[in-house]
């Protein structure tokens, strides 16, 4: 097979910082090659540079990308432009903000035609449906007309590919294109994306850094970290004899964990919800009169034990989340009752509600946007101790507490002093813990607490989740969209979809005897990696 | 002489007080003193600083107004009550006695022996002439030329000048830091030094040797020449000072509580409280600012002409109407800030530590305060510094309209107002529309640049 581009000792730095250091690969005629890595490893910064868009700022310091023996390098800009979009073409993570929303989708996709093609205007019409056909889209002349927001997501990243595959490209770059999909939508996406590259013989350079993507898709894989390219190998090989450690770790943290042993001990209710309902009014015309509802939560009931943890597992838009509010009382409009022991929640005011708030505590998805930026690491933590009126009164005694709380959650005392711009993601994501274990809560509300969190930081926050309910048993209702790390951390899981839960049950039960149809999709569509990998002891 | 402060004189020093105490607080904050120890890194930025510091110095110095007492008769001497003089006096008043005393009969330019225009005069012989006058009040050159005589004077001020700066910038360098003196010198002089102090000595140097040459000549000459009146020029400049720095800085002070607390409690607690601030800042947007201000302005005249009583001096006079002035821009000018922090509020409050907060049970109040406040702040203060230099800009138009300040009070606009009959002379009148663009232009040109700095630096956009 013939090599259709080749990196050679591509380094890349800013400033006298290197960023890339010596990267060299192949990609052959009809292969996909996947680059694997955390963020911040340098794979996005590779794929720019091959597609000779870097910030001003960046420098090439040595190497070169060569496209079919040809040095991009060498290439003046506007044989550079020739070559992008028509040559190489590029789909990004996030299809919402790189379609224009003011442009129908069929104009932007013959506006690449036109440009690079020089077709005609009927000619140019029918390609574009032709090729909205090949990406499936339903319905592909109405569809012409449409405009990005009447898309759903899945639809606008088949769009893209659309744009992408308009002037035939030999490579394309595909940048982490399913990150922002749910996981029945991304097994479509990558399916088509498979079927492209059998029937046009495409090559594609995926980035990504999921290791379950990687094992459904890739026939070569390369894994960087930190600028640096540690192995290149072939899938079977890649999964089965992993030469590097830093390989090792990332195979065994995105590996599904066996279920957590099930203790034989007598279960106490810790909380109880029977037929939430949530429904936020829509509201119209010039009196705001409440025209209709959108039912968030239509009638859901779960209990959660003391100790144990429930996942509840849906995808964006299910209502997931907003059970979550609901049962922390964030919400105003809600019916049902939530049982935390004898009382109802549901029906406290705000003051009565306040004797409870430390028993419910949350942990939020994106650990950057969950600490205010102008209040010290010690601040933040204090803040629930002083409002709630927990633990020791006098400063330094809680200074002495704050310590203790940074300390279990694998942080040392003296960040207490920092600001949270100061820390890395994961270390946030423990801050996050830490302030909520700071009121001596029984219930944590996990809101996607480790979505926004790479592999081995994901495993660590997960591993610290399970030692502080062993230590404090204390309850998690765990709410998350990626149905592999249930296993890890759930007793029992609740699957959902528009407002209603569809199956519950324990973990072996759902995940391994699956009953409901919606349930059985989901799990087929999560992409894992052959669980060939074991680490010898 | 008995200390008389007039209502804008106490809201000015309130005001340099607090921004002294609110410094003190912020310094404590690691975080804030990095934020402007960044902004004053530029020397851009350091240069207008001190270029916004002097005129700060030139209003504060006008604003302290004292009355002398009454030079008494000899008929109540006995009399145990004090009478005061009808007429006020700051302290820059003082600094320029000779020249407020020593009005000329009308124009003349800038350093003239002689009127610009010629009068009549008829002479010992009874034949009428027509000649250049002599100003009354400028020492002819007797046995040099005139030009040898500028050349003098500038000389000892320059030396003057440079010597008071030179020991203010070493007593400075010596109170600043633990290092040993001579090692400071060495590094701000090679320009080491992590903030740009040497750009900053240089500017204060050279503010305070024109300054000092300008204020040396203006013994022997008028040096911006006089006005129809006769009136300095150089002192009407300085004293528009206080009025377009006063209507900058108290304006805002009088718009930011307003915006401040309608923004956040329209974008905090939404519904009805939403909606009715809404509508207010909507309708007050749709009425033309010139308009609301001209009428208010009338009314105000009209209030002041029935009363006349309420007033001791004219100078209180036209200070309250300058004060209602500043009153009436803040009502005008709140909106743009109001929305821009309803907006930014409305974000901050979904953001999820605001949601982790009242998952504590943190009151509203505190939430305000502790979560919102400070992540508004950067909004805050880039709008007002923003603001500034447009208040000071806005002053003038309005005085050129007529609904300004009181047309005795020294200012920029009232200045070019009168500028625009001069224009039209023949030989034309420009050093009174020259004096006030040059003022005003530095002073606008650095409050933008200062602006411009801080808008980099605390914008959160900006940072990548």
């Amino acid at each position: 097979m013939n090599t259709i581009l080749s990196v050679e000792n591509l380094s890349l730095a800013i400033g006298s910082e290197q960023l890339l250091k010596s990267i060299s690969f192949k990609i052959k005629e009809g292969e996909i090659f996947a680059l694997v890595g955390e963020s911040g490893s340098g794979k996005s910064l590779t794929s720019l540079a091959i597609m000779r868009l870097l910030p001003e700022s960046i420098r090439v310091s040595r190497g070169d990308v060569k496209l079919r023996g040809y040095s991009l390098f060498d290439m003046t800009e506007l044989q550079m432009q020739k070559i992008r979009g028509k040559s190489i073409a590029m789909i990004f993570q996030e299809p919402m903000s790189a379609l224009n929303p003011v442009m129908t989708v069929g104009e932007q996709v013959a506006e690449v035609i036109r440009l690079h093609l020089g077709l005609k205007k009927e000619a140019v019409r029918e390609k574009v449906i032709s090729l909205f056909e090949e990406v499936g889209i339903k319905e592909p002349a109405a569809r012409y007309h449409w405009y990005p927001h009447q898309l759903s997501g899945g639809q606008k990243q088949r769009i893209m590919i659309a744009m992408a595959l308009a002037c035939e490209p030999d490579l394309l770059i595909a940048d982490e294109p399913t990150t922002a999909l749910d996981v029945t939508i991304q097994l479509q996406v990558l399916t088509l994306l498979k079927q492209i590259r059998a029937k046009r013989k495409l090559s594609i350079l995926f980035i990504t850094h999921d290791m379950g993507v990687v094992a459904h898709m890739a026939d070569r894989i390369a894994v960087m970290k930190e600028g640096v390219l540690l192995e290149t190998a072939s899938r079977d090989t890649f999964f089965e004899h992993p030469e590097h450690l830093y390989t090792r770790q990332l195979l065994k943290d995105a590996i599904a964990m066996p279920p957590k042993e099930a203790l034989l001990q007598k279960e106490t209710i810790l909380l109880e919800v029977k037929g939430l309902k949530v429904y936020f009014p829509v509201k119209k015309g010039l009196l705001q009169r409440t025209v209709g509802y959108v039912k968030a939560v239509d009638g859901v009931s779960f209990t959660i034990p003391r100790g144990k943890t429930l996942a509840l597992v849906g995808e964006s838009g299910s209502g997931k989340s907003t059970i979550g509010k609901a049962v922390l009382r964030l919400l105003d409009s809600c019916e049902g009752s939530i049982l935390f022991g004898e009382t109802d929640l549901a029906a406290l005011g705000e003051a009565s509600m306040k004797a409870y708030r430390n028993k419910i505590q949350v942990i939020f998805q994106d650990p950057y946007s969950a600490l205010n930026p102008r209040m010290t690491v010690g601040e933040i933590i204090r803040e629930g101790m002083v409002s709630l009126k927990i633990g020791p009164k006098e400063k330094k005694a809680q200074d002495i507490r704050i310590g203790e709380l940074l300390e279990k959650v694998g942080l040392e005392k003296q960040y207490a002093g920092r600001y949270p711009h100061e820390f890395s993601g994961g270390q946030r994501q423990r801050i996050g813990i830490a302030r909520a274990l700071a009121v001596e809560p029984e219930l944590i509300i996990c809101d996607e607490p480790t979505s926004a969190l790479d592999v081995t930081v994901r495993a660590q926050i997960l591993s610290l989740l399970k030692k502080l309910q062993d230590d404090f048993a204390v309850s998690y209702l765990f709410i998350t969209h990626d149905l592999s790390l249930i296993p890890a951390i759930a007793d029992e899981v609740a699957v959902m979809k528009a407002g209603r839960l569809v199956e519950q049950g324990s973990v072996k039960e759902v995940l391994y005897q699956p009953k409901h149809p919606y349930t059985r999709a989901l799990l087929h569509a999560v992409p894992t990696p052959p669980p060939v990998y074991k680490e010898e002891e | 002489m008995k200390l008389t402060l007039l209502w804008t004189d106490i809201m000015v020093w309130i005001l340099v007080f607090a921004l002294i105490g609110w410094g003190g607080v912020l310094s404590r904050s690691p975080q804030v003193k990095k934020q402007w120890h960044t902004v004053f890194k530029s020397p851009v930025a350091m240069a207008s600083a001190i270029v916004l510091l002097f005129y700060l110095a030139f209003a504060l110095l006008d604003s302290v107004h004292m009355r002398a007492v009454a030079e008494e008769g000899s008929a109540n001497a006995t009399s145990a009550e004090v009478h005061y003089q009808g007429e006020m006096v700051s302290l820059l008043d003082l600094l320029f006695m000779h020249r407020i005393k020593q009005t000329e009969r009308t124009y003349s330019a800038p350093f003239a022996t002689h009127e610009y225009a010629k009068s009549i005069v008829v002479d010992k012989n009874g034949v009428t002439r027509q000649e250049y006058l002599p100003l009354k009040y400028v020492t002819l050159p007797k046995v040099r030329s005139e030009m040898e005589d500028i050349v003098r004077y500038s000389f000892s001020a320059i030396i003057l000048g440079f010597t008071i700066g030179l020991f203010m910038v070493l007593l400075h360098l010596w109170l600043k830091g633990k290092a040993p003196f001579h090692i400071k010198v060495r590094d701000v002089w090679q320009g080491k030094s992590t903030l740009p102090w040497r750009t900053a000595y240089l500017t204060f140097m050279f503010l305070l040797i024109v300054f000092v040459w300008l204020y040396m000549l203006s013994y022997h000459y008028h040096v911006l020449g006089t006005d129809k009146v006769g009136g300095d020029v150089f002192y009407q400049s300085l004293k528009s000072i206080r009025t377009g720095v006063l209507i900058g800085i108290l304006t805002t002070l009088v718009m930011l509580p307003v915006s401040i607390v309608l923004g956040i409690s329209a974008g905090f607690f939404g519904g009805w409280i939403d909606d009715i601030i809404q509508y207010i800042y909507t309708t007050l947007n749709s009425i033309p600012g010139v308009l609301l201000i001209a009428a208010a302005v009338l009314v105000m005249q009209v209030m002041m002409d029935t009363h006349p009583q309420w007033f001791e001096t004219t100078l209180e006079r036209s200070d309250l109407r300058l004060l209602f002035l500043i009153l009436i821009l803040g009502v005008t000018s709140w909106t743009g800030l109001c929305r821009l922090l309803r907006a930014e509020t409305l974000k901050i409050s979904q953001v999820e530590f605001v949601m982790a907060a009242k998952a504590f049970g943190v009151s509203r109040w505190k939430i305000i305060f502790r979560h919102i406040m400070p992540n508004l702040m950067h909004i805050i203060l880039i709008s007002v510094v923003l603001d500034f230099s447009g208040l000071v800009l806005a002053e003038a138009v309005l005085s050129y309209v007529g609904v300004g300040v009181d047309p005795t009070m020294y200012s920029w606009g009232n200045m070019i107002n009168q500028a625009r009959l001069e224009m039209a002379r023949e030989p034309m009148v420009w050093w009174s529309l020259f004096s006030a663009f040059i003022f005003m232009f530095v002073l606008v040109l650095a409050a933008n640049l200062l602006s411009d700095r801080v808008q980099h630096v605390l914008d959160p956009r900006n940072k990548s």
